[in-house]
């Protein structure tokens, strides 16, 4: 038997899915019971990629154990090809599906490089974060380095797949041949298969394309794709993610240890875990006509995915990863890009600086371990939010919307620049989704609440949810399958709603005027957001309801504008409707631990988790 | 519930190590298998590709990309040495020259028509590959790689920076638990690893550095102290490449916490012997650790093996506050998971410290220490 192969949604019964992460394999059944998609069980085991075992196939099937001895399913079989039992006339035998995500041994590493760098090169970085990769490097033209500083970088980093672009296209094709002198220069080796050639998309100005393969031909295999960028107020992602995923599955995945097997096994290629992760926040945003923040905040890198309308009213996916932000091998790296104050800045109590650095090194280098103090837990969650902070200070510089000018002056040509707008808008947010250790697994919901209010830097309404066992990667795979049942099961099984936070915008002269807005649920009042203040007020912990602000002063946003109230509907959870009335941002000399003390005190977190 | 545990750091007087050294491209295995080597035996070398310089010729003659191409003296595939014409193109007349020289010796790689450059392949380097340790090739991977493999004493840091150092072992006069200065270096400290006590001050790190130290080793070091010897902060625990003259190694962490005992014994008894040594750490999936090796001592100390497991009895340090750094016997596996401090429910173990104190600890907080 090959690939357990139904891939028609109607005969659809019991899907496994596997996510091989870097450390962990984590293997989710999905069956459809009584009508309902559901995700039923769960196991997992050690990824095994590295050295001794070198097969991920190993960990998978070890996974897969574990779900076939909790489920009590027959799901594996001897013998050559897939592992797996088909489900035949036993509905309680075997599998219709596998499918699976992979990050293992670091994800997708790529390198982009073009010509302007708020143009092509901004453009070559969204494709490739679309396609779920990690962006090793950034080269361009007008990056302000000297060719041997490029050079130097460039072989520094070992991608798995160069993407480079350059130029609109009929445009200018010098400085494009130019970039790929250089990278011919650099001659940077693939991190897999040293016999093979390093994979290049070249996604630039048409008229330099076999300029570029005829300079890249002895180091390269190139491949040819539609420009980025084809003029400057229009971007073409699709045609490059596309390519970049063909790449992914035939030179990094078949030849990373044991992946050309597990392949074999599904009808349904390999999907780089955020890319799946992106198609499911996609799918939910679209359905529920919302805006949506998600963050994945793991051990050694941030995801941020978002999905918020452009100017006319379309919604635009963006992915970025904070490659060095992250709770455990990198949480060092928080301390480093954040500064000290602005992490002691979120906690109730004092900590010197010294005891602060050593305390994250010494994570960095056990990352496993876990807090067992309240103030060791504290200082955990207060990187977690300066992590959030930061991932989204770099989201918002990519996530830019392209202003579609159709007639343009001859100043336009010269500043070779379109209009650009970031598209990150938080008062127009609806939904922000935490997933990772730290928000999925706090002690309690309102930490975890309270680290998105606070890391993201909230503004106005917005439904605040986390993903219960980090399926999502497993839900994006099985949406390009069935995309009705993955959208049923991230909703019922995914999503946990944890509460709704109110956050007005005031000015200044307002920050002593006592209430700033009204919150009512269903009609009735439910209590008042003061300035300075941090309140929790408590609803009934599930069910939907209308949530209304109105502002008390013609100069507070509430998310409809100054003045003006906002209604919506929204899920509720145990966390109620968190009220902070601190104005934004909410800088270090602002904050000390006096008065977030009297924050958590007000949300009874200093007993933590049982406060 | 995954279970997590730290199987320790391994320390062991007699350990057999085995170190693939690996030729980045393929070349010449310079010795055979039986073949007794020293640390900086050569085992190894390859041609390694050179540099490609691109020379703009349309910039240097300031004219179009195809006037350049067409005054260029040169094709693809030519050796040339340095200051050999490339491109020559006369004015008026023929009266004015200008000229685009070689700036350095190589052969012509590429001639780009779009910008007017050439590409101008450096002569290949010779990489010499060192054997690293003392002992015997065992292992042949044609053109690639040897692997040597002796019996030493083999002990693993938690954290280190700078690479690869052959050195001599010399213990510092200090305790394990006194803070290291600058009294405490010896004057003439060339070609040696020094190792002993915890929390050096940096002038004691600039201090070896400059009187000649390959290594320092000693049981823990305080961020700001690494900041001031890297001139740089470390985010992140990948290190191993920095431009460092002296490799430095901590055994325990960050802090102030004393060289463990079995660490400190193990490392005396090589005292006075060639040691190698690697501060190069990574802590993500295929984990590496910083190590030193020196000959094997008579000094019993076994290695710990991770199979060995988590039994009761076993000795464990504890890796977290706010019991960070404290020994002691594991008194009792608790099965099914607690309610811990900050309200979150995990796998737990009951520890008697050295001073009698019964304490809980998740068990991903503590490793083994024998």
């Amino acid at each position: 038997m090959g690939a357990a192969v139904k891939t028609d949604p109607q005969q659809l019964k019991a899907v496994l899915v596997t996510d091989c992460g870097s450390t962990t394999t984590k293997a989710l059944l999905f069956e459809r019971r009584d009508g309902r998609w559901r995700q039923t069980f769960r196991g997992e085991a050690p990824t095994t990629v590295e050295e001794p075992v070198a097969d991920v196939t190993v960990g998978a099937k070890n996974a897969f154990v574990e779900v076939q001895e909790l489920s009590g399913r027959t799901i594996l079989r001897g013998g050559e090809g897939a592992p797996f039992e088909l489900t035949e006339t036993d509905p309680a035998r075997g599998i219709d599906l596998y499918l699976s995500t992979s990050s293992a041994g670091g994800g997708l590493q790529m390198l982009v490089a073009g010509v302007v760098s708020t143009i092509t090169t901004e453009s070559a970085e969204r494709a490739a974060l679309g396609a779920g990769a990690i962006v090793m490097e950034a080269i361009s033209a007008d990056d302000g380095r000297q060719d041997f500083e490029r050079i130097e970088r460039i072989r520094h980093v070992k991608p798995d797949i160069v993407l480079m672009t350059g130029g609109v296209d009929g445009g200018s094709t010098s400085h494009v041949v130019e970039m790929a002198e250089t990278l011919v220069a650099a001659s940077p080796r693939p991190r897999f298969g040293d016999t093979l050639k390093l994979p290049v998309i070249y996604a630039g100005n048409r008229e330099a394309a076999s300029d570029v393969q005829q300079i890249l031909a002895k180091m390269a295999q190139v491949v040819v794709v539609d420009n980025v960028r084809p003029e400057l107020e229009r971007e073409n992602l699709g045609p490059a993610r596309e390519a970049i995923h063909d790449f992914f599955l035939s030179h990094v995945m078949s030849h990373s240890p044991g992946y050309g097997k597990l392949m074999s096994w599904s009808p349904v290629g390999i999907m780089p875990t955020p890319a799946a992760v992106g198609d499911i926040v996609q799918t939910y945003a679209a359905k529920t006509k919302q805006s949506v923040l998600c963050v994945d905040i793991g051990g050694a890198t941030t995801d941020v995915f978002s999905v918020f309308p452009d100017r006319d009213g379309k919604p635009v996916f963006n992915r970025t990863v904070s490659a060095n932000l992250g709770m455990s091998y990198s949480v060092a790296n928080v301390l480093v890009e954040a500064g000290a104050a602005n992490i002691r800045r979120w906690l109730p109590t004092a900590v010197s600086d010294t005891e602060l650095s050593d305390r994250l090194r010494n994570k960095m280098i056990r990352p496993t371990s876990i807090p067992q103090s309240l103030d060791d837990l504290w200082l955990e969650q207060a990187v977690c939010r300066e992590a959030l902070r930061l991932s989204l200070a770099h989201h918002r510089s990519l996530a830019i919307g392209i202003e579609g000018k159709r007639e343009r002056g001859i100043s336009d040509v010269f500043r070779q620049a379109s209009d650009r707008y970031e598209l990150v808008d938080l008062m127009k947010l609806d939904m922000v989704i935490g997933s990772g250790g730290v928000l999925s697994h706090a002690p309690s919901r309102m930490q975890a609440a309270l680290m998105m209010v606070e890391g993201f830097g909230l503004q106005g309404v917005t439904q605040l949810s986390v993903d219960s066992i980090f399926m999502m990667p497993h839900l994006g795979v099985f949406a390009s399958v069935h995309p009705e049942a993955a959208y049923e099961i991230f909703e019922h099984d995914c999503l946990i709603h944890v509460g709704c936070a109110v956050v007005p915008i005031y000015p200044a002269k307002l920050s002593k005027a006592g209430a700033l807005a009204e919150v009512h649920l269903d009609g009735s009042l439910l209590g008042r957001v003061a300035a300075g203040e941090v309140v929790k007020l408590a609803t009934p912990s599930s069910g939907s309801a209308t949530l209304k602000v109105v502002p008390l002063h013609a100069t507070v946003d509430v998310g409809a504008g100054p003045g003006k109230p906002f209604e919506r509907s929204v899920m509720l959870g145990e966390c109620g409707v968190v009220c902070d009335g601190r104005n934004r941002p909410c800088a270090p000399e602002l904050l000390e631990p006096t008065k977030q003390r009297r924050v958590f005190e007000a949300l009874g977190l200093m007993g933590g988790g049982n406060g | 519930m995954a279970s997590h545990f730290s199987p320790g750091l391994t320390v062991s007087t007699r350990h057999t190590v085995r170190k693939r050294r690996e030729l980045p491209i393929k070349g010449e295995i310079l010795v055979k298998l039986g073949d007794a080597v020293v640390g900086d035996t050569v085992v190894a070398r390859a041609e390694l590709e050179g540099e490609l310089r691109i020379v703009r010729v349309a910039e240097e003659l300031g004219v179009a990309p195809q006037e350049a191409v067409q005054a260029l003296k040169v094709s693809v595939g030519q050796h040339l040495s340095q200051g050999e014409t490339l491109a020559e193109l006369r004015g008026l007349w023929g009266l004015f020259r200008s000229t685009v020289v070689a700036p350095a010796g190589g052969t012509v790689e590429f001639i780009s028509a779009a910008t007017g450059h050439i590409g101008l392949r450096a002569a290949p380097k010779l990489l010499s590959l060192p054997a690293y340790i003392k002992g015997t090739v065992v292992e042949i991977d044609d053109q690639r790689a040897v692997v040597i493999q002796a019996e030493a004493t083999f002990v693993q840091g938690i954290f280190g920076v700078g690479g690869e150092r052959i050195g001599t072992l010399s213990m510092l006069a200090v305790s394990a638990d006194e803070a290291v200065d600058e009294r405490h270096i010896p004057a003439d400290a060339s070609g040696l690893v020094l190792v002993g006590g915890r929390s050096p001050t940096p002038a004691a790190l600039y201090c070896a550095a400059k009187r000649g130290a390959v290594g320092f080793v000693t049981g823990s070091v305080s961020g700001e102290t690494l900041r001031a010897y890297l001139g740089y902060d470390i985010g992140i625990a990948l290190t191993g490449d920095e431009a460092l003259s002296m490799t430095v190694i901590v055994t325990e962490g960050f802090g102030d916490i004393a060289m463990g005992e079995r660490a400190l014994a193990a490392l005396r008894a090589a005292d006075g012997q060639p040691v190698s040594i690697n501060g190069a750490t990574q802590v993500r999936a295929g984990a590496q650790r910083p190590e030193i090796i020196a000959p094997a001592s008579a000094a019993e100390i076994a290695a710990t093996k991770a199979s060995q497991g988590l039994d009761v009895g076993a000795r464990v340090r504890v890796i977290r506050v706010p019991y960070f750094g404290a020994v002691g016997q594991v008194a009792d596996l608790v099965q099914a998971p607690m309610r811990i401090e900050t309200g979150a429910w995990a796998r737990v173990l009951k520890v008697t410290l050295l001073d009698g104190r019964c304490i809980t600890v998740p068990r991903a907080n503590v490793e083994l220490l024998e």
